[in-house]
């Protein structure tokens, strides 16, 4: 944060805000940057003004790594949502403090970074159980083993809601990691602060690079590329308030079929429901016959 | 290799009394539609009957016929009650089982075996299914009290007509929900013969609405605003139009769409049981099946074994009359399906496959297709990409597990995939590598109603039948 004395002790370091792309923190390939700006008004940083290509960058690094998180054990990515939630406590001031740079107060920020901190811990403990819950054995008509079961969709693009900025950020891509997607999500644009310290805890919590791409800049510009990229499978458009930008991310989306979340008002204090993960899972079905004689004696 | 000799066993058409015409059922009651067309059968050519067209004004009074339910007798209905009707319509289609098997092969063209022992007792056993969930949805997972969406609209396709209606009808019915349904412009006869069963069941007026028509009814369906939800079985192509005409809206929408499934065949898979599997994947139902194997994947080192099999196989398939109870493979649904199935053969054959199809004589008169087969295919042709929708199958050849799972995968499509092997780890592996919402392992075209049914990717999104099937009619 700047300091506003007229003759500091010492000058802070400041900190350059990056996109966060594939686990690196790279400016946007187009060298754009905007001003974000406190409460008052007040500059606080340059924030990188992400392109059409940082996107497509962002979603080739969001499908490189679909196979090693989505087959990661539903344990192992709980260790890891877990690890987020423990990097995230440890850095508690910092974002409290970014967070009323952005006009909150002492008792808002701290309630909202709390509840971020245990929404992690509170999605972590879903990874191991939401498969039993909404898969499951099917009592077929016949001499069959029939289970279904839920997967990830793969590469969700998410535009996160501008506010809460760091609870609302959290709150959409815990749900859809958790269960083995990745995700290219565009940040809060007047807010991207927290979003981008956020990154810094995921880049030390063993979350492989690229399952949390993280955009900064606008989402009426991003969002477009993200909606008819071919190799996104769905996308969430929470953060949308434009309803005519929502339609014709929706439109876009129709091409490839993707998984749609329409914008709504979300009260992100409450108990998040099973929703969000369910929205970005698939359910596969096996059926195998059931024989003494093995396939063989099967009854195909 | 000659076809044995067997004596025409033909089921009797007695069993169905057609109407020379129908109306548009709108409101519990038959009535007059704007214009009209006729539904002919394919393996004849013969006019079946002439149904009504449903206009937009007539969309408009059977949603408000199913809105005017909602409202006033089927949303506040106790779930035991609907539990009750919906008990009542599947015992009645159980009853009347005969009649609307007879009806399904004259309408589609299926071989009367497929309807009489897979299609209708589906359809009954969908009803009986979703009947149970109707008092018992606060326990389904959707939360304490889920509530129905509202006026459903339904689109269906030719190809397994009652047993989609009831794919759609049943569970919407149950959770609370009205329907305005419309079948397909080539089979629209079972569906308006289910009508008569719900006036059979007392089922109250405009619960379910049926309009018989072609694609401007449906369009004007999916964009009406009294619409709260659409369900469509169809093609890719069609699903994409209904997403972005519902872009913007708070409609609910679940799709099921096309497929270009692979069916694996790896070196240690029992060669008689998986040529069995091969023939009824792509050969039931003519092929008309989006979930059909229509990609056989076959390992090098068996490959000639399996085809020589298969081939073999084949040779012993019975083209013919639908009504005819030895009928294997009946008549295509429509000249214009007939077109298709011919259009990307011949691209096939264009682009280097070989062709292969056992001798069979064809009736001279409807619309019909020798089981094919096409070797030498390669994941760039045509015959590999699209879906067919007909009795062609492409074989290609993989030589490592890793390169079958690539190659099945290797389609915008995901909606199912057959693995055959006797290694039970192998066949975990690989299922757990596709990305196809249904996996047949060591069978093929196995359908239930509580067992999940829908795409990955651009197969479309949602799941019909079992609990799953509830989410697509209940506001959560």
């Amino acid at each position: 944060m700047p300091t506003k004395d007229a003759q500091p002790a010492r000058l802070a370091v400041r900190k350059t805000y990056k996109l966060f792309i594939g686990g690196a923190f790279p400016r946007s390939e187009s060298g754009r940057s905007y001003v974000v700006s406190d409460a008052k008004g007040n500059f606080v940083a340059n924030a990188a003004q992400a392109s059409r290509k940082d996107a497509r960058d962002a979603v080739l690094a969001a499908r490189g790594a679909v196979a090693k998180w989505s087959g990661a054990t539903a344990y192992n990515r709980g260790q890891i949502l877990y690890r987020i939630a423990e990097m995230l406590e440890g850095r508690r001031d910092q974002f409290i403090a970014e967070l009323r740079t952005f006009g909150l107060s002492a008792a808002a920020a701290v309630s909202e970074v709390d509840a971020s901190i245990d929404r992690w811990v509170w999605y972590a403990g879903w990874s191991d159980k939401i498969a039993q819950v909404v898969g499951g054995a099917n009592p077929v008509a016949g001499p069959f083993f029939n289970l279904s079961a839920p997967e990830a969709t793969g590469v969700v693009a998410i535009v996160a809601p501008a506010e809460p900025a760091l609870l609302g950020l959290v709150g959409v891509v815990a749900p859809a990691i958790v269960t083995g997607n990745t995700v290219v999500v565009v940040a809060s644009p007047d807010r991207p602060l927290p979003a981008i310290t956020l990154a810094e805890v995921l880049a030390t919590s063993d979350l492989p690079g690229g399952v949390v791409n993280l955009l900064t800049g606008s989402p009426a510009e991003i969002a477009p590329w993200l909606a008819s990229h071919a190799d996104v499978n769905a996308l969430d458009l929470t953060g949308v308030t434009d309803h005519g930008l929502a339609k014709e991310l929706e439109v876009a989306a129709a091409d490839t079929l993707k998984r749609v979340v329409r914008p709504a008002a979300v009260d992100w204090s409450a108990d998040p429901g099973i929703a969000r993960m369910t929205a970005f899972l698939e359910t596969k079905t096996v059926w195998h016959p059931k024989s003494f004689e093995g396939a063989k004696g099967s009854a195909y | 290799m000659s076809i044995f000799e067997y004596a025409p066993a033909p089921e009797s058409r007695a069993i169905v009394s057609l109407k020379p015409s129908y109306g548009l059922f709108i409101g519990g009651e038959f009535v007059d539609g704007s214009g009209s067309f006729k539904s002919i059968s394919p393996s004849s050519e013969e006019v079946l009957a002439e149904v009504a067209e449903a206009s937009e004004a007539d969309v408009d009074r059977a949603v408000a016929a199913a809105r005017k339910a909602y409202e006033q007798v089927w949303g506040k209905m106790s779930g035991a009650e609907r539990a009750k009707y919906l008990f009542r319509i599947a015992r009645i289609i159980q009853e009347r089982g005969r009649e609307l098997a007879v009806l399904e092969s004259l309408d589609n063209g299926k071989p009367i075996r497929e309807s009489r022992d897979v299609d209708i007792p589906l359809v009954a056993a969908h009803f009986f299914y979703y009947a149970g969930w109707a008092d018992k949805l606060d326990h389904a997972g959707f939360g304490a009290s889920p509530r129905p969406l509202g006026v459903a609209g339904q689109i269906i396709p030719w190809n397994f007509p009652l047993l989609m209606l009831a794919w759609k009808i049943a569970p919407a019915l149950a959770c609370g929900n009205t329907v305005v349904l419309k079948p397909a412009e080539t089979t629209p006869l079972t569906a308006l013969l289910f009508a008569e069963i719900c006036q059979q069941a007392e089922l109250p007026p405009g619960v379910v609405n049926i309009l018989t028509g072609a694609g401007a009814a449906g369009a004007a369906l999916v964009a009406h605003p009294d619409v709260d939800k659409v369900a469509f079985t169809g093609s890719t192509e069609v699903g994409r139009i209904i997403a972005r005409t519902v872009a913007g809206t708070n409609k609910r929408v679940t799709l099921e769409l096309g497929g270009k499934a692979a069916n694996i065949v790896f070196e240690d898979a029992p060669v008689d049981q998986a040529v069995e599997g091969i023939v009824n994947g792509i050969f039931f139902n003519q092929g008309h099946v989006c979930c059909a194997g229509s990609r056989l994947l076959v390992q090098e080192s068996i490959s000639e074994e399996v085809l020589e099999s298969l081939k073999r196989r084949m040779s012993t398939l019975r083209v013919g009359d639908p009504l005819d109870k030895n009928t294997d493979i009946g008549a295509i649904n429509s000249a214009e399906q007939l077109a298709r199935i011919k259009e990307l053969t011949a691209a096939g054959e264009q682009e280097g496959a070989e062709a292969w199809s056992p001798p069979c004589e064809l009736p001279s008169r409807g619309f019909w297709f020798r089981p094919t087969i096409f070797t030498g295919v390669s994941q760039a042709h045509r015959i590999a990409r699209e879906e067919i929708f007909g009795p062609v199958l492409s074989v290609l050849t993989f030589r490592t597990p890793a390169e079958a799972v690539e190659k099945a995968n290797n389609t915008p499509y995901g909606l199912s995939a057959g693995i055959w092997t006797e290694k039970g780890s192998r066949i975990l592996a690989v299922a757990d590598q596709l990305r196809a919402g249904v996996v047949w392992a060591n069978t093929f075209n196995k359908f239930d109603p509580t067992s999940p049914f829908g795409g990955y990717k651009e197969s479309g999104y949602g799941r019909e039948g079992g609990r799953h099937g509830l989410e697509a009619y209940l506001a959560h």
